[in-house]
This record gives C-alpha cells, structure tokens and sequence, in this order.
C-alpha cells in the first residue's frame, strides 16, 4: 500500500517536471512568442499581434501563465492547437490508435527476434555466436529512414508485397512494424542472451541437466524466466525508443500517429502540441514504469518480501 | 553399481582429472576428497555426463549397472540422469531454480522421467517431502526455496533429486553451506538413504564430514587419486604426504583431543601459558593458547574494545520488529583474540558490524579504548575510524576491481598519514609482514588465489596501524591447507602487533584454535561466554553442548558407532528448535 503511494506520488512528480519543462521551454526561448507562433514570414501588424498575444494570454505575468497552464492540465485540458484550430486532447486521441498498434507490432517482432536469436545460440558455438551477435549489431546501427526505404524498394517496389504508402490493414502495417523492430530486437537479443548465460552458469541449471531435462527445456523452463527480469529493465528505454522511432517511421512510409502529428507540430510550432505529446510520453513512461514493477514481482518471488519458515 | 576405470577428463590440453579409478556398490559410501582444483567436481559431474561442452571424457571403462555409459549419445544419458544416477549439490538456494516453487522442481523430475501419471504428481510431492523429513509437505511445495530455511531447502532438494529413484546418489559438498546442526540432520539423512540401499559417492573438502559418512576414501590431488582405502584406514593411518598434509591442516577438534601431525614440534617456542595448557593434550600445542590460564594473562590488559548490553532490533518484512541481537556484553583486551560462534541468524554479524561503528546500538553502549564509540556523531568517530579495522570472508567483492593490490594497500596505509615515498615502502613492508612478495604490487586482487587475496585483505585492515581487528568469517571460504596458514598468519601477526581481535566464525575447530575467550551466540544473545578451553570442555548451556556434539567427529571416527550418534541426536532433540523439524524417519 505504501510503496503504492509511493509510486503514485514519483508519477505525478515525473508529470509535473514534463509539464514545467514544456512550459519553460517555450516560454524561455529568446523572441517573442507570437513572433516564433506566426513565423518570419508574417507580415501581421502590431494590433494583430497584440489580439494574438492577448487571446494566447501571453500578456500577463510569467506565474500567472505558469499557474493557468497548470491548472488547466490538473483538469485534463491540454488546450487547443495553434494551427488546427481543435483541442489537443481530440488530436492526440485521434492519431494515439495508428501509433499504439505500430508500437505493439514492434515490440512483438522484436521479441520474437530476440527471442529465437537469444535461445538458439546462448551459450553454444562460439562461431554461432559470433554470428549472431554480428547481425544483432548491424541491426542496432542502422539508421530506420534507411532502413524503411531499403525494404519499401524491394518489398513493395519490386516485390508488390506490401502496399507502397498509407493505407490501413495488417499488410500495411508490416514493413513499418518491422523497420521500427530491428533495431530493438538487436538490443533485446544482446541483454536477453547475456540473461540466459548467467543464468544457464548457475548451480541450478545443471541440477535441472542433472534431472534428465534437455538442453533446450532448462532454457525454456529455466534460464528464460532469469533473463525475462534483465529485459524489463529496458523497458523505458524501449518507451523512449519506440516513440522517438515512430516520428521517423511514420514519416517514411505516410502512416499517421502521434509520430507524424509531433513533426507536423514543431515545424508548425503548434507548442499547444508538442506540450501535449510530451505529456502523453510522459504519461506513458510512468505507466509502462509502475507496469515493469508488477511484472518483476511476478517474475521474481524473491522480491516479495521475504518469510523467512 | 558404478565402475569406473581409467577416466581422464581434460579441457582443451590441460587435465583435470587423471586415471581415476573406482567403484561403488549399493549401499556402500564413497567419499572422494581434496581442496578445490582437485577435480573431485569434474569427477561427479564426469558421471552424470555434465562434465561441460568443452570436456573431453575419457574412460576405459565407465558403466553403471553392467550398461556402458562412455560414448552414450546426450538422449540416453537423459535417460540416465535423474533416473539413474542423481545429483545433489551445494546449497539449495542456487541449485533450485530460485523462481520457482520447490514443490515445482520435485514435478520436474517426476514429469521428466514419466514416474507416476500427471495427475497423481502433486501427491506423490508431498510424500517425497514427507519422506526426507520435510514437514507440512502441502505448504512446503508451494514455497519457494528463500522461503525456507537452509536445512528444509537442502532436504526439498534431495527430494528433487530422489523424485525418479535413482540408486546411486551423487553428492557434491552437500552439507558444506549449512549449519553445523543442520548439517548434522542432513548427513544423518543421506547415511538413512545409504542404508536403504543406494550407493552415495559424496564430494567433500571436509574430513570430518567423511568420516561421519564414508565406508571408503579416495583422495584426489591434481585430478589424480592419490590415495583410496577404507575411511578408518585413511584417516587413522594415512599413507600419502599429502593426505597427511590434508589431516594436520583440520582445524583444532573442539572437543576431542586432535592426533596431531605436527604434536611433536617443540613446544619450547612457546610460551609458559602453553605449557600449562598441554595437560589437555597436544591439541592445544598451537600458536594459540586456549585454556583459562592464558586466558587470564591479559586480565592486567587494557580494554580495546567493550559492548555493554547492545542491543539492536530490524523492522522483518511483515513490518514486526525483530532483535538482532539483544542485550549483548561482550570485551576484548589489548592482545587478546575473542571468538564469537553461532549459527547463521544469531546476530554475529550484527555484532560485528555495531563494533565496527557502523551500525549504531538501540540500547547499551560501545567503548573503544575506554572511549564512547557508540551515540556520538560520526565526524568523531571517522577520525578514529583507523584504530579498528575489519577482515571480511570475501575479500574479492570488498576490493574495488579497477584497483591494483598496491593501490588497495596504499589507500588504506594513507590513513595512518604515511605519503609520498614512505607510502610504497610502507606497502611493501605490510605484503611482506603479510607473506607476499613485492611481485604482487602491480597485480590485481582477482588474479590472485583466495589464500593471497584474503592475505591482501589483512594487510590492507593492519596498514592504518589499528587496535582492534574485527575478522567476519575470514576463513570460511578457504580451502583447509590456506585455512590453516591464514590462522598461522593471524596468530603471529597478533603475536608480534599486540592487537586485539574479535575473530568471528561458525566453525568451532576455528574458533577453538584461535581464541582466548569464546562467545557462544543464539537468536541474538550470548547464550554462554568464558574462556575458550572452559567453554569448549565443560560447556554449561545446553546449546553450546548441541553445537559441539553436532560437529562431525574427527578422528575419533569408529565405524558403526551407535551410542555417539544417537547422543548427538538426543542433544539435538532436547536443545535445538530446528530439530523439531528434523525427519522422523532415519
């Protein structure tokens, strides 16, 4: 019940330090903010300017900004964009969908890369993995516009798996899942097989051996429990990674999501926007974090607090 | 039941086990042992064909119950292992998969090998827990094994093991994590499994487990066996230098009269307070002396440190406030060695570490050299922090690894205000006073062999010049031989620097052996202190005569001795709370 509240309490910190840190920024970079709003181009006159200025209420004091905008997100208003006319919260929910579902695809692919790459050579040949590790960092490395290109040209160019652009449906979801995957999965497989060999050196492992059980059952029913706790330690890293990675890969093959409303924002300098994506980000990192905590107790009994018999 | 001629097993060129030879039959125990290194591990796990992918086994012959196993494809030796041969090892809380529940691990075996149908599985666990003396078998199988304590998870263990009905038992230093009495329980049982009938090779370091155990010995040294006769014959009569060298290294007997390789050196070294121990026999013919004579010789010695009635309690996970220790007096005068002993849980550590000023007393009150040492700030304390200094059991883990033994050293040297130039003559001069050339300087402390490191260990605790030295455990986890020469090395340097020494252990042949004064400590309070030949010859407290009567007995070893063991057990049963928990079956 405590550490409940603990959490709780750590929550709201992050989001209050995201909603700040949104505020300040905008509010701390040189120039005047309906000047950055309305772009060099503009040829608004000063009265046009002033309305603006007032009607955004950037007319009164700092703190007072500061505390409105607060208050206006304690009750769940992210307010209204800038360029669309519409509020934030309705832009982000529209274009949250398209996003999670690439984000979950990802993941899955990731997984199960990691997963058949991690099992299969732990701990085995030393040529195999070596092998492995090879293609897990090449697969770190490359850059995703590249890598989203490189399969578009062949998969759906020359191949005609895939649709080339946009459209909806599981096929179209294919290459940009993977894309975003890759990269992932090489990280995931490095810390998955890293878990499975410290496990798979423990004591218990030959006693399992010792048992009669195969190879492939102690790391299946054994090592692969140890491991699991390693990988959900990246889970913020992998938050961080998949939404960073949606800007990129929504660009490149036309989706939309929250990837492609966060471009269009900042080039618009929608700050109305960009605040309510950090925000959702953050929402999101203190979810998936509380979520990660649950999973470690159930993954290890010993974090349960121990009675001694 | 099992032979084995001839095998070799070697990584890459270098052998580990050469030619060894041997059998064992149904209800026979044979006990191979040696120091680590030796290869007695690769030989038990060479039998279960789990030697490693790197290994190269080879045997002239290798067959268990007339079927040869050497070249059995990793199918049949599934079938095999488990089955046939089982393996036990060290502790249960790391050779069961700590994820899952005990009562899971024993259906592993079960499922694996097909012995009863699925559905009959959750009760045949419960009976196998029952039958290695596992009480409430339904709540046991749903805990997991930090969940119970070190003797009940060894016993779920050998469930495990026993859950396909393997006839021979292989057992690798099975008792070597546990406490003395609940080794005591767990040797008792796997002597119950061997008179049933199976046949037990058991791996060991420790002679006095063997004896208690083994019908014969083989002693292995360099991955050969170097001698192999039967238990009495071994011990009593030992044909081998090195078998010898293995004897003589034991520490002290606590309470029977230690045959002493090393009786004969002149006790004329040493000092009258030896002489007049030697009454009791040339087991205290050591460096040390050990009876209330010499105990009384530092009474006109100042204090070095005092604890008077400490206490200090912890907030348990179910948020109730438990003792650590509780109402604890203890003292240690200048060149004085005081013993602590007790089992795991008994507030040693806590003891240790509320001397050390890093815990501070709920109650009571701490001196060091007639000064407060406990409720005063720490800025005081730091300045002061130099005169008391610790030897820890792992020195490897409170070394920084980046850092080089002269470094480690050097920083601690720096305390007592040595700089520049003085501090690498000041290094030196401890390796040396420490037993280690200058060449160990530039090295760092996981290149070097246990022994060297907890070496390092005290030199860096003696670099700042300190009063009182806190040893937690500083031998346990050495080999017999470096065990021996650490205590050599702790005597001497106690000798000549006149420090104090809080020397704790669970190890009564230990503590024996180095101390003057003895504190005997149970559930967080000194249940008995005195001087240590008093303490260990006529002990008062019924605890302290369980703990020296659980100890395996050695040499006194006669085969087939009915009366001491059953004396152990009735002192067990009258002063133990974990005996109540001990199997009714053996």
């Amino acid at each position: 019940m405590r550490t409940l509240l603990k959490r709780l309490v750590a929550g709201l910190a992050v989001l209050y330090g995201a909603a700040s840190l949104a505020f300040l920024s905008l509010h701390l970079i040189p120039g005047d903010p309906v000047a950055i709003l309305l772009g060099p181009a503009t040829t608004a006159s000063p009265e046009v300017r002033r309305q603006i200025s007032a009607e955004l209420g950037f007319d009164r004091p700092l703190l007072t900004q500061y505390l409105g905008h607060l208050g206006r997100l304690a009750s769940g208003d992210l307010g209204s964009s800038y360029q669309l006319q519409r509020p934030v919260g309705w832009l982000i929910a529209d274009q949250l969908g398209p996003t999670v579902q690439l984000a979950v695809a990802a993941i899955v692919v990731a997984l199960a890369l990691a997963l058949i790459s991690a099992i299969t050579t732990a701990g085995r040949h030393p040529a195999a993995r070596a092998l492995a590790s090879a293609w897990e960092l090449t697969a770190v490395s490359l850059p995703s516009y590249w890598l989203g290109v490189l399969l578009l040209t062949a998969f759906s160019f020359h191949l005609r798996l895939f649709p080339i652009i946009g459209g909806d449906g599981p096929a179209a979801l294919v290459l940009p899942a993977v894309t975003l995957a890759l990269p992932i999965a090489g990280v995931l497989a490095q810390v998955l097989r890293e878990g499975l060999e410290s496990a798979l050196a423990q004591p218990f492992a030959l006693t399992a051996r010792a048992r009669g059980l195969s190879q492939t059952a102690v790391r299946l029913r054994h090592a692969l429990r140890h491991a699991a706790g390693s990988l959900a330690t990246l889970a913020g890293w992998l938050v961080g990674t998949l939404l960073g990675g949606a800007v990129l890969v929504e660009t490149v093959f036309g989706r939309p999501g929250l990837g492609a409303l966060t471009l269009q924002a900042v080039q618009n300098r929608d700050m109305p926007v960009v605040m309510g994506v950090v925000l959702v980000s953050a929402l999101t990192f203190v979810v998936i974090s509380a979520l990660v905590d649950l999973l470690y107790l159930a993954i290890d009994p010993r974090l349960r607090g121990a009675v001694v018999a | 039941m099992i032979e084995v001629e001839g095998l070799t097993v070697a990584f890459g060129r270098v052998q580990v086990v050469r030619d060894v030879s041997f059998t064992v039959a149904p209800g026979e125990c044979l006990a191979v042992v040696g120091e680590s290194g030796s290869g007695k591990s690769v030989t038990a796990r060479a039998l279960v064909g789990l030697a490693g992918p790197r290994a190269h086994v080879t045997a002239r012959r290798l067959a268990f119950d007339g079927q040869d196993l050497t070249g059995l494809a990793e199918r049949d030796w599934r079938a095999v292992r488990g089955r046939r041969i089982g393996l036990i090892l060290q502790d249960a809380l790391t050779s069961l998969d700590p994820l899952r529940t005990v009562g899971a691990e024993i259906a592993e075996s079960l499922r694996t090998h097909r012995v009863v149908p699925r559905a009959e599985t959750g009760a045949r666990v419960r009976s196998l827990l029952t039958d290695v003396g596992v009480p409430e078998p339904e709540r046991r199988a749903r805990q997991h094994p930090h969940e119970l304590s070190g003797g009940l998870r060894q016993r779920a263990l050998i469930a495990s093991v026993l859950a396909a009905g393997p006839r021979l038992l292989v057992a690798d230093e099975p008792t070597t994590a546990l406490d003395v009495t609940v080794q005591a329980q767990i040797l008792e049982l796997l002597g119950a499994l061997k008179e049933r009938g199976a046949g037990l090779l058991l791996i060991s370091h420790d002679l006095a487990v063997v004896a208690r155990l083994a019908d014969r010995v083989a002693v292995m040294k360099e991955g050969a066996v170097v001698e192999q006769d039967t238990t009495a014959q071994v011990l009593s009569n030992p044909q081998h230098a090195y078998t010898k060298s293995l004897i003589a290294a034991v520490p002290m007997e606590p309470v029977a009269i230690r045959v002493s390789v090393q009786a004969t050196e002149s006790p004329a070294t040493e000092s009258s307070a030896t002489e007049s121990s030697a009454a009791e026999g040339p087991a205290t013919a050591s460096l040390f002396a050990g009876s209330p004579s010499a105990a009384s010789l530092f009474v006109g010695s100042p204090f070095a440190l005092q604890a008077e009635n400490v206490s200090k309690r912890f907030r348990a996970p179910d948020g109730s406030l438990r003792h650590a220790v509780d109402g604890v007096s203890f003292h240690v005068r200048m060149g004085e060695t005081l013993g602590i002993v007790g089992e795991s849980g008994s507030g040693k550590t806590t003891a240790a570490r509320i001397a050390l000023g890093l815990i501070e007393p709920d109650q009571g009150r701490v001196l060091l050299s007639g000064r407060p040492w406990s409720g005063i700030p720490e800025r005081d304390r730091r300045a002061r922090r130099r005169t008391i200094q610790a030897v820890h059991q792992d020195p490897l883990s409170s070394f920084d690894p980046r850092y080089t033994v002269e470094r480690v050293v050097a920083e601690a040297a720096a305390l007592s205000g040595v700089r520049g130039r003085d501090r690498t003559r000041r290094v030196t001069e401890l390796l040396d006073q420490v037993g280690l050339p200058a060449t160990v300087l530039r090295r760092h402390p996981r290149e070097l062999s246990g022994g060297q490191r907890q070496r390092v260990a005290i030199a860096r605790a003696l670099a700042p010049g300190p009063d009182v030295l806190v040893c937690d455990e500083p031998v346990s986890a050495l080999d017999v031989s470096i065990q021996a020469q650490i205590l050599d090395l702790l005597a001497a340097l106690r000798r000549d620097l006149n420090v104090a020494m809080i020397f704790i252990s669970h190890d009564l042949g230990v503590i024996r052996q180095v101390s003057d004064r003895v504190a005997v400590m149970k559930d967080a309070r000194v249940v008995e202190t005195g001087p240590v030949g008093e303490v260990f010859t006529a002990p008062a407290e019924p605890y302290t005569k369980a703990l020296l009567a659980a100890v395996p007995s050695f040499p006194g070893y006669t085969p087939g001795h009915p009366e001491k063991r059953s004396a152990t057990r009735a002192a067990l049963d009258s002063a133990s709370p974990s005996a109540a928990l001990r199997s009714g079956r053996s």
